[in-house]
């Protein structure tokens, strides 16, 4: 496996074939996917297309099943790996749904995670200003690394969370989740600008997904996917984004609503009814 | 006022509701209970005595010993006088007095009176007490610390303590257990008018202990008291703590903190007896357990008697089940005499390690085992940062931190 420190230019996950159940029901139907750092790629679909299940599944989430296909960040297998060496090698997933952690604070939370995919501790001086300037960036009340981590958080504060870790981590690959479903104009703005500065880096390649076509007036896609029934069923670049907002995906034969007219359900709420 | 009311019936309601009907207010535990809830709408009066025959003999039928493993208490229960001791090491802060009394002191006549049968005969047995005093007016601001050590002996250690806190004084009295030993006591705590206590006592005897104890504290008018309860270790341990309040301000804040291994059985009991106006009263107990046959047991009484009007109470356990096989049972119970209160109200939650927790942390790189540590040590934190004495938070941090580095998560 690469080593932490190893962020060379030219990093690239590749996804083959790859096939994915839950308890049985098989969601994903032979993906094909190569995203380079430095290129954005926009995967769009209706709802239950199984969309956020790819998202998961190559972030390593136990509850999906791999049953077929490849995925390799730089020739490694990501399917080999657990969640966390999954991170520590440069995969980063910004959840639709963070996850609450009471009574871990979110500058504990940061330094931890910064430790782990870094290597070693990064210096508590240096670390603070890093953390505090880029939580200005995002326009996040220093209060804010005191809070516990997603704990009574608005849509809006865990989304700008996602996004900060995001530029403090810096993957080679970064698959965002919805990351623009629930957030008021300005938060969209912030966090998009969030996306944007890692995107500049020319460091990371980002792979957004989404049901709404409005997060990409801001983030502009090198590369749009239309994904229907778990496969991805036309490729083209950002002119095929305007096309979905005008038709809706009813040429692919789903369901005729317009990209964006309801919420996609969750992913891996244990006990949560999904509507997948 | 009657939105009050209100909220406290709807969380009553909830109660039931979460409890299939039966009014004892258990929710949420593990698994069903072991033994059958008691049918009855009102608990028994509850008994008070000095005499250990006042209370029926303990089977484990009873109601307060339901949830107990009495044999293994059993050495306790039969009650044989000896005059075995725990190794004592103090430190007292100046102006802090400590003397030894015999059981005719008139002192012990005006301490609250033992509320079970082993309580009693912990009160009889001791025949006399160690009295710590805290004098009116003094604020001490080092901890008063009193270090109890078992060397392995096998007749019972019978004790009684009790700490005086002085009108408009300020301490904080620190009870820290160890070693091995089969020790039954009374703590009694008096704290004078507009006076506050902070009273810490720490569990971490050897896997063999057996600890039962009464800490009955009297807050007086307008006086504040924080009773902590930190148990890590020891066979069984059950601790009951009660709560009366001499005059109207009287301000109880009770915290815990507990975790059981592996054939470990803690049990905590706690009574907030409130018949005084305009009383205050909050409990806040979480646990962790991991481990075949781990077991905890959280008992939460409030009363609020029809005299106790602009009662302001609040009870809450959690507990985390690291491991499928332990098991936790939690009993919040809270009985209204009056609706003339600013607030009452429980909750209680038992659940899993949350696997959704865990793969947000390893998502950002953090390995298995430390995401499991941070979560532990997070679900714990908001406990430990509520006590408010930075070294003894430290202390305790540290104590979790040893708890977690011996247990396998």
């Amino acid at each position: 496996m690469s080593t932490p420190q190893n962020r060379a230019a030219g990093s690239v996950l590749s996804i083959r074939g790859l096939e994915v159940a839950v308890e049985d029901k098989t969601i994903l139907r032979g993906v094909d996917l190569t995203v380079r750092s430095g290129e954005t790629h926009a995967i769009m679909g209706p709802n239950g297309s199984g969309k956020s299940t790819l998202a998961y599944s190559v972030a390593g989430h136990p509850k999906y099943t791999v049953t077929g296909g490849t995925v390799t960040l730089d020739g490694e297998d990501v399917l080999a790996m657990t969640v966390d060496e999954r991170a520590r090698a440069g995969l980063f997933l910004a959840m639709q749904y963070p996850v609450e952690v009471p009574g871990v604070s979110v500058s504990n939370f940061l330094r931890s995670a910064a430790t782990a995919v870094r290597g070693e501790a990064p210096k508590l001086r240096l670390w603070v200003k890093e953390q505090k300037e880029a939580m200005a960036r995002l326009e996040m009340d220093p209060a804010f690394a005191e809070r516990s981590v997603n704990e009574g958080f608005s849509g809006g504060e865990k989304k700008r969370h996602e996004i900060l870790q995001l530029e403090l981590l810096k993957p080679k690959i970064a698959i965002l989740d919805e990351t623009d479903s629930g957030l008021d104009v300005d938060a969209l703005r912030v966090v998009s600008e969030g996306v944007n500065r890692v995107r500049e880096s020319g460091e990371s390649g980002v792979l957004l997904i989404t049901h709404y076509t409005r997060i990409l007036r801001y983030i502009e896609p090198d590369f749009v996917h239309v994904f229907i029934g778990g496969r991805i069923v036309e490729q083209g670049g950002k002119e095929l984004a305007d096309e979905l907002e005008a038709n809706g995906y009813a040429k692919y034969g789903a369901a005729a609503e317009p990209a964006g007219k309801s919420l996609p359900m969750g992913p891996v709420v244990p006990g949560a009814v999904t509507t997948a | 006022m009657a939105s009050k009311i209100a909220d406290v019936i709807a969380t009553e309601r909830t109660a039931l509701k979460e409890t299939g009907g039966v009014t004892d207010g258990s929710i949420a535990t593990n698994v069903k209970p072991l033994t059958p809830r008691s049918p009855a709408d009102v608990r028994p009066e509850r008994i008070t005595s000095r005499d250990p025959d006042a209370f029926p003999a303990v089977t484990g039928r009873e109601e307060e010993w339901r949830f107990t493993p009495v044999d293994r208490l059993r050495v306790l229960l039969d009650g044989a006088p000896s005059d075995a001791r725990l190794q004592e090491k103090t430190e007292l802060p100046e102006g802090v007095s400590l003397r030894e009394v015999g059981s005719d002191d008139p002192l012990l006549a005006t301490v609250p009176d033992p509320v079970d049968r082993l309580s009693a005969l912990a009160m009889r047995n001791a025949d006399g007490a160690v009295v710590i005093s805290i004098p009116a007016d003094a604020q001490v601001t080092a901890p008063v610390l009193v270090d109890l050590r078992g060397t392995g002996q096998a007749e019972v250690i019978w004790g009684h303590v009790v700490i005086e806190v002085g009108r408009h004084a300020k301490a904080t009295v620190v009870f820290e257990h160890g070693g091995d030993a089969r020790y039954a006591a009374c703590v009694s705590v008096l704290v004078g008018d507009g006076a506050h206590l902070d009273l810490v006592s720490v569990q971490e005897w050897d896997s063999t202990a057996v600890h039962s104890q009464h800490t009955a504290i009297r807050v007086g008018r307008d006086a504040r008291v924080r009773g902590i309860d930190v148990t890590l270790g020891g066979d069984v341990v059950r601790l009951v703590k009660t709560v009366e309040y001499a005059g109207p301000g009287g301000d109880a804040e009770l915290l815990g903190l507990y975790f059981a291994d592996v054939g470990q059985h803690l049990e905590h009991r706690l009574f907030v007896d409130h018949a005084a106006p305009s009383c205050r009263s909050r409990v806040t107990y979480k646990g962790a357990l991991q481990g075949d046959s781990a077991r905890t047991v959280w008992v939460g009484d409030v009363l609020i008697r029809a005299a106790a009007t602009g009662t302001d109470t609040y009870e809450l356990n959690r507990n985390l089940l690291l491991t499928p096989e332990a098991r936790a049972d939690s009993v919040p119970n809270l009985e209204i005499e009056t609706g003339e209160i600013l607030g009452a109200g429980h909750a209680s939650a038992t659940g899993r390690f949350d696997d959704e927790q865990l793969f947000y942390l390893q998502a950002r790189g953090i390995p298995a085992d430390e995401a499991r540590r941070m979560v532990v040590r997070g679900f714990f934190a908001d406990v430990i940062n509520e006590i408010g004495i930075a070294s003894l938070e430290e202390r305790l941090l540290a104590a979790v931190e040893a708890e977690l580095e011996r247990t396998k998560l």
